[in-house]
Order: C-alpha cells, then structure tokens, then sequence
C-alpha cells in the first residue's frame, strides 16, 4: 500500500493511518473559541489555489493558519499548497464532495465542517482558516453556517463579460478578486469595463484587482484579511 | 445546550406530525454529510466496472440485505434504548444506563465493521448525524451523546438516537435507514455514472418491497440484546473501501 505522494491530510482516513484509528474524543464545549473562516470560491482555473498560497506565504509568520480544500476529485489542491512549501501538511485537509462541491459549501456542509473542527482540535488555537471551494459555477456560495467572509475570484482571461453576468458569487461576495490582470492585453479584455460592471453589480462592497504572478504575496488581499480579522477579534 | 429549547415529542403527537419529522429525516437533503459518500458504490463500480442500471440494483439488493439490515437493525435498536428516555421530556438519565446501554450497542456496530476505513466514515457520518440532529430536534440525550468518550458514536447509533428525539419510534428508524441504505448509493451513482435518473428511480421503486421488509426484520430485533443483532456481511464492501481509500483520484469520502 503505497503512501500519498505529497501526503497531503484527507478527512477520510488516509493510507498511512489505514489500521490506526486515531480519532481524539469530541470536544465538550457547546462553542469552543473559533478562528475566523474565509471561504474562497469561483471557476476553475481562476486563481483560486494560488490565492490560498499567496495568501498562506503572507500570512502564515503572524497568523496561526489552516487550510481546509474541496477538489472536484482529488487531492490536487491540498498536494500543490504542500508542493510549495507555504504550509506543512498537517495544516491542510482534504475534503471529498462527491462530485458536488457547491452541496458542499453551501446545502450540506457537515463535512467541511468535520475539516475544521478535526483542524481546531489538533493544532494550536487557529486565527485564521481558509475553505477553498472545488471549482464551480458562478451561482456557487458559502453557506453563512460554514464560513464568516467570502472571497470570489473570477479571472480577466474568463472573459470580461463574467461581472456584467453576475450572479451571487460576483454580486454578493464579501469580497470579488479579478485577476489574472496581467493578460488583459493578450486576451482582449478591457479592464475598466470589468470594473465598471463589478461595481454597478457589487454597490459598496470591494472588488481587488489582482495578478498573482506579479504579486506571488497577494498583499491586497492580505490586508483585506487583516482587516476581517481584527473586526473577527474585537 | 443550556438555555435551548428542547422540543416536546407531543409535538409529533399526531401521525401527520411524526411523518413530516420522517419524511425530514429520510430526505437525501438533510445535511448530515451522506452526500459525500457513495456507500461503497464508486470502488464497487472502479473494480467490478458495474455501469448500468441493472447492476446497480443488483448492487443495491446485495447492499439491503447485508449491511443495510445491520444498520437498520441497529438504528431501531437504539431508537429504542434512546426512545425509552424521551418519553419523560425533561433531563432524566443521570445515572448514565442510557449511554452505558449505546455504548455497548455502538461497540457490536464496530465489531460488524471489519473495515477500520469504514468504522472511520461511520463515525464521522455518526457525528454529523448529531450535529445536524443536535439543531434540529434539541434533546439533552444527544447532548451527552456528544461527550460519551470515544470518537462519536457510530452512524446507525447516531441516526437511532436522531430519529427518536424526532419523535420517531424504532419501526420508523428501521425503514428510514433502510431506505438510505439504497437511496443514498443510488443518487451516487447518477452523479458518478451519469445514469438515467428515472430509470435509478424506478429501480429504487423496485426495490420498495425489499426495503420494507428488511425494515420489518430490523424493526423486530429493536429489543433483542446488542449481541444478537444481525450480523449480515458483504466482505466485498469492506475490501472495496480499504482499496478506494488508496485511490488517487476518487469523487467520493467514500
């Protein structure tokens, strides 16, 4: 039986661990002190991971941080987050959604929930915990149960129709990320138009324009956080 | 759970009142995590290459029978034990029997569980069940079913001990988790196979008899002693889930 490759964490239980049931007893309090959550959604391909790395690399020297992530069927984003060093393995779990990842942010979120909690306990007290959605539509949203902000990313290259489309992800999100902007030339894709439709959709809430190529520490969007959680803490 | 409300079973009193709290309970909506696992479905597809409707059902027959029978059985036995403490709504049960009695009901689940990937799933499933039941139903007994040492009680366990403070009795529970026994591997396989949904759901409509039945059977042991519960196996279920658990790539938990 082979191990895991990167040995990224899945909530099920994992090769190595195959014959051990190491599950510690529940916790015994109603409400035990919780992190801020921050769920990451959008498309695939728009940026979502690389987001969550920039956003580990930044912030994981001041913040005690985990990684809970949903693949449509593997565990390719939890092994790139490890791949790269940005957080050891044992902050970073894996969840199945059995091929639905929006039922599992938003209608049935007991097993991300499971994560979460598996994460609480075993780690020291977490500020910070980041619930990376699987790639979907752009009717995708967490539920309110599950996380406190949400973050949707949608990418220049999707095309600069996505926030006149809108949706709940673009409309209603805590905070839009549109990045990729470094290929606006290649793709044709007018940036204050992107801007202008976020904005007649999104009224006051933020929009961030991003590339993460150019900016692999995502500092926009780490200050954003920062705020979050020390509105979260007060 | 101080200061929360606890629900008064009179509150299911009627019939109509206690089918509604099944029908709830029974929804393949009711977020408990069940949708993430495919009850052994995906691998059993992967290995066995089943990929039509008619070897589904013959999955799903083979499924009702063996471990759907032990997790109906188990659901109406704890029910049952569960049951016996709701009816005084109040806080009864300080001197611990109810929880001595579930805990020895949930280790003869665990000794039918040869799979310690499926013993896993089932606990997780079984503090889900809480969790979501906990909101749903408040009742002081799944309170203190959250603090029984160990790590969460086992999915039927759980969903007997759910069902009761619904306000259902055990022949509900039976035929609730009989029903998920094959409701659940059956949505699975649409979502994985991309199957006719009619054509799952006819087969399910097939299998209504069976499912009856097997609930009959379960429902009846709901006051036998743990020990002699249905001890119904499918190996093949067991093997399956040890080897999906090393997929690299797989939709389901499992």
């Amino acid at each position: 039986m082979e191990d895991s490759r990167e040995g990224a964490t899945t909530l099920r239980a994992t090769p190595e661990h195959i014959h051990v049931d190491e599950e510690e007893p529940l916790s015994r309090h109603a409400h035990p002190r919780r992190g801020l959550r921050i769920g990451i959604g959008g498309p695939v391909g728009s940026g979502k991971t690389a987001l969550v790395a920039a956003l580990c690399r930044t912030l994981s020297s001041e913040l005690e941080l985990a990684v809970v992530t949903n693949d449509i069927y593997t565990t390719e984003d939890a092994d790139f987050l490890l791949r790269n060093g940005v957080l050891p393995a044992e902050r970073v779990t894996a969840v199945e959604t059995g091929a639905c990842p929006h039922t599992a942010i938003r209608d049935d979120i007991s097993t991300n929930l499971e994560a979460i909690e598996e994460l609480e306990d075993k780690l020291p007290p977490l500020d910070l915990i980041l619930v990376e959605s699987g790639g979907d539509n752009l009717t995708a949203t967490f539920s309110r149960g599950l996380v406190h902000y949400q973050i949707f990313v949608i990418d220049v290259a999707g095309g600069d129709k996505v926030p006149r489309k809108g949706g709940p992800g673009v409309s209603t999100s805590d905070l839009l990320v549109i990045n990729k902007t470094d290929l606006a030339s290649r793709v044709g894709a007018d940036l204050s138009v992107m801007n202008r439709d976020a904005r007649a959709k999104r009224g006051d809430l933020p929009v961030l324009f991003t590339s993460l190529t150019e900016d692999p520490t995502a500092r926009t969007v780490a200050d954003w956080v920062r705020g979050r959680l020390a509105e979260h803490r007060d | 759970m101080t200061g929360q409300k606890t629900v008064s079973v009179s509150a299911y009193g009627t019939a109509e009142g206690s089918l509604s709290a099944l029908l709830l309970l029974a929804d393949g909506r009711f977020p408990t995590g069940g949708h993430a696992h495919s009850g052994g479905f995906e691998p059993a597809a992967g290995v066995d290459g089943l990929n039509d409707v008619a070897s589904l059902e013959a999955f799903l027959r083979g499924r009702l029978g063996t471990v759907g029978l032990v997790s109906a059985a188990f659901s109406a036995a704890s029910c049952r034990i569960f049951g016996a403490e709701v009816v005084p709504v109040g806080d009864p049960d300080s001197d611990g029997s109810t929880a001595a009695q579930l805990a020895l009901l949930d280790a003869e689940y665990e000794a039918r569980t040869p799979s310690p990937v499926l013993r896993t799933a089932s606990r997780r499933l079984g503090r889900s069940l809480l969790r979501a039941g906990r909101c749903v139903w408040p009742h002081p007994g799944l309170d203190r079913m959250v603090s029984l040492p160990g790590k969460g009680p086992h999915q039927p366990i759980a969903f007997g001990a759910v069902a009761a403070a619904a306000g259902q009795p055990p022949r509900h529970a039976a035929l609730a988790a009989a029903h998920e026994a094959v409701a659940g591997p059956a949505t699975a396989a649409i979502r994985l196979l991309g199957l006719d949904p009619f054509e799952v759901n006819a087969a399910l409509a097939r299998l209504a008899p069976a499912v009856a039945d097997v609930a009959g059977q379960a429902a009846a042991c709901a006051h036998a002693p743990p020990a002699d519960l249905p001890a119904n196996a499918g190996y093949l279920l067991d093997i399956f889930a040890e080897l999906h658990a090393t997929w690299e790539v797989r939709l389901f938990a499992s």
